[in-house]
């Protein structure tokens, strides 16, 4: 029975906290030993969204002085709220990333108000100037790497047909299918992008059944937009479809089929945000880049791509990391023929317009509603 | 012979004034705390030898689980919150359980709960915060109250079974709330989690006085309270109880079966929508899909456990709420997975269904002169 040392572990574990709490408001420096919490909405080896920030978690982890706490699986309810709480009250720590879209409000918004030396790190981009100082929220313009994405699935396609299984048709997602198909487009004029929502983040029956009916319609390459991309990727290997992947980087589940795919980079990220607190700087509240900003990266091309296309992809690719490569230039139409951005328009990466996207690009089959 | 004395010996021990009178009129409740107590203990006993296969110490388990679900008064307020909803939810299960009615749709009636109770708010910008929230509970209650009378109504008189259609119209709940949450009653600006407006900082019901626990524990304690005195302790109650017993001798004692079944499963919807309108008004603040987060699939484990006695889910949606809290620091501290806490829920389901055989079987506890 060790409970002394245990409950003696915690003392000091909220000393340390309480003298953190100071430290970080006050000076922005680490102390000694600092905890950090994150906090994932499905498990952690999703091979998506949730794997890539545990990969995040796992580059601190090799850093000294720091400690990360881990928790899966929980909801966008109080749930959060308490879990913050308790890293807080019983595990000390003084940075948190709640990693779930939809912890920010009003999760992350009311635990900030309430520990206001602690920081909160949340990825999503939701931060305003009316959202506490030591909330902050970050994001990629992962569309960037979905454009190369689309590159390398337009020159891989035989029948010109492409196939996104995608989640919702908000925003975000429709801006992924979008770019990609643009991308497409570039090495393919004549591809078409055939999208089916499956309606939720992780509905794997219906992502498999999704993955099918596309690979059935004649599509040869797949991309996805949902948490979990494994259900797609496994279900076109074995169909003898070309997959592009998300989130993370799927090539150990399906090596041949593997082209290439649009990954977040936290584990670039992440180790800059402690450094900046290390250092006594303040991390913007909002903070968003893409490829350039080693935000967002491209997984490295499968054995599969042709010699041209990875030529034409790594010819965009400089592009993007040495100016503003703009994905979104006019003329562009919707797929019902409307003129959704005019031409000699440029919407850039941090373009305002951009992120009410609420139409499918001239060559996407399928519907926003 | 001598067992029973030595039965009798056991019991004195237990309660020192045992004589066989004593036993005669208590023996059921004893049997009441000892069964479902000894269930558990042997099914935290199973959990440990589990844990202890995949190389930790079910010690550090047994501390952990304590410290995290009971262990200070931060882990008491996070085990309140979390069970806050579960007794709302369970009584959804409980209540139609005395008329022998197996319901397993309360998650479908929280959702049309909190549906209703964002529209009733919603519809009332003038009103001043009390009659809000007094609309919304009104709104709550009806709005999960005739969407469980829908089973009730499709097992009285049209003979579909009351359990699968109640699962099924959690279903269709579910669909209704993305649907209007996506299109008739998203709030614009919710761009890439679609949501209503909200129901504005004023109208939220806030927590109870010195505590991070919001008053939705008060609705559940006083409902279940309320439940458990309507079945008992009126004449509706012993006629839905004696209508549960025996269909066919309740109509024959003129019962009218059909307005019984109604008005329970009312009353059990009203529960769950009720819990809906909590979390609406106490947590997320306006609808939207975080609500589904299965409280009302762990409401159904809530009243098993509790033997649909409606004063017994009070206790035991604190026991599961605190095993959830716990679950947390079981992941952080011990590196056990998220699904453990699911097979520990597991064992205890199974060890409280094979305890029931015991009721009535326990020799010393039949008071035998």
């Amino acid at each position: 029975m060790d409970f002394g040392r245990i409950s003696r572990r915690h003392l000091l574990q909220g000393g340390a906290a309480l003298t953190l709490g100071t430290a970080l408001g006050a000076r922005g420096a680490l102390a000694a030993e600092t905890t950090i919490g994150f906090i994932y909405v499905g498990s952690r080896d999703d091979y998506g969204y949730n794997q890539a920030h545990a990969q995040g978690a796992a580059a601190l982890k090799k850093l000294p002085g720091l400690k990360v706490v881990e928790e899966e699986k929980v909801p966008e309810t109080d749930a959060v709220e308490k879990t913050m709480e308790s890293m807080i009250n019983l595990d000390g720590a003084s940075l948190l990333f709640p990693t779930s879209f939809g912890y920010y409000n009003p999760h992350v918004l009311k635990m900030a108000q309430k520990y206001p030396k602690l920081r909160f790190q949340h990825c999503g981009g939701l931060w305003s100037d009316k959202d506490p100082k030591n909330a902050g929220s970050y994001f990629g313009y992962i569309d960037e790497a979905q454009y190369i994405s689309g590159i390398v699935a337009g020159y891989s396609t035989k029948s010109g047909k492409l196939g996104f299984v995608a989640a919702k048709p908000i925003p975000q997602v429709l801006r992924n299918i979008n770019a990609f198909t643009l991308g497409a487009k570039l090495a393919n004029p004549k591809a078409t992008t055939q999208v089916i929502f499956t309606g939720d983040w992780s509905m794997p029956v219906k992502e498999a059944e999704a993955t099918n009916s596309l690979i059935d319609q004649g599509v040869d390459v797949l991309t996805c937009h949902v948490d979990g991309p494994k259900t797609m990727v496994e279900n076109a290997a074995r169909r003898g479809a070309m997959v592009c992947g998300y989130h993370v980087n799927q090539s150990p589940l399906a090596p041949k089929a593997y082209l290439t795919g649009a990954e977040w980079n936290w584990e670039a990220l992440y180790p800059k945000f402690v450094k900046m607190i290390a250092a006594g700087e303040t991390i913007p509240n909002f903070y968003r880049g893409g490829l350039k900003d080693e935000i967002v990266k491209v997984s490295p091309y499968g054995e599969a791509v042709s010699e041209e296309a990875r030529k034409h992809a790594d010819e965009v690719k400089s592009k993007f990391m040495s100016s503003d490569f703009v994905i979104f230039k006019g003329p562009i139409s919707d797929n019902k023929g409307k003129v959704v951005i005019a031409a000699g328009t440029d919407r850039g990466q941090k373009d305002a317009e951009l992120e009410k996207m609420d139409y499918l690009v001239d060559g996407v089959i399928g519907a926003t509603s | 012979m001598t067992t029973d004395t030595a039965d009798s010996a056991a019991a004195a021990a237990i309660a020192p004034a045992a004589d066989p009178s004593f036993l005669q009129r208590h023996g059921q409740a004893i049997e009441y705390v000892l069964i479902p107590g000894a269930a558990l203990a042997g099914a935290l006993v199973v959990f440990g030898i589990f844990v202890a296969l995949f190389g930790k110490n079910p010690l550090d388990l047994y501390f952990y689980m304590y410290y995290g679900a009971f262990g200070t008064w931060f882990s008491w307020q996070n085990t309140l919150a979390r069970a806050a909803p579960l007794i709302l939810t369970a009584l959804c299960t409980a209540l139609p359980a005395q008329l022998g009615m197996v319901i397993i749709g309360g998650e479908g009636a929280l959702l049309i709960g909190a549906l209703a109770a964002t529209s009733a708010a919603l519809a009332l910008p003038w009103a001043p915060p009390l009659a809000v929230q007094f609309a919304m509970v009104i709104a709550g209650i009806i709005g999960g109250g005739l969407w469980i009378m829908l089973a009730g109504a499709l097992r009285q008189y049209r003979g579909v079974n009351e359990t699968i259609s109640s699962l099924l119209l959690v279903y269709i709940a579910l669909a209704i709330l993305n649907h209007l949450v996506e299109g008739p009653m998203r709030d614009p600006a919710s761009l890439n989690k679609p949501s209503t407006r909200e129901i504005g900082a004023a109208n939220m019901i806030g927590t109870i006085p010195g505590t991070d626990v919001h008053w939705g524990l008060v609705f559940g304690l006083v409902a279940a309270a309320a439940a458990y005195i309507l079945i008992y302790h009126t004449t509706f109650g012993f006629a839905a109880r004696v209508a549960g017993g025996n269909i066919r001798a309740a109509r024959i004692v003129g019962l009218s079966v059909g307005k019984l079944i109604m008005t329970i499963c009312f009353l059990a919807g009203g529960a769950a929508g009720l819990a809906g309108m909590i979390e609406v008004a106490a947590v997320q603040g306006r609808t939207n899909a975080n609500l589904a987060a299965g409280y009302g699939f762990t409401g159904i484990l809530v009243a098993f456990l509790a033997r649909q006695n409606p004063l017994a889910v009070i206790p035991v949606a604190i026991l599961l709420g605190g095993i959830s809290a716990s679950g947390g620091l079981l992941q952080r501290r011990l590196g056990l997975p998220d699904a453990s806490v699911l097979v520990l829920q597991g064992i205890i389901f199974v060890f409280v269904l094979a305890s029931d055989a015991l009721y009535g079987r326990i020799g010393f506890l039949k008071g035998k002169g």
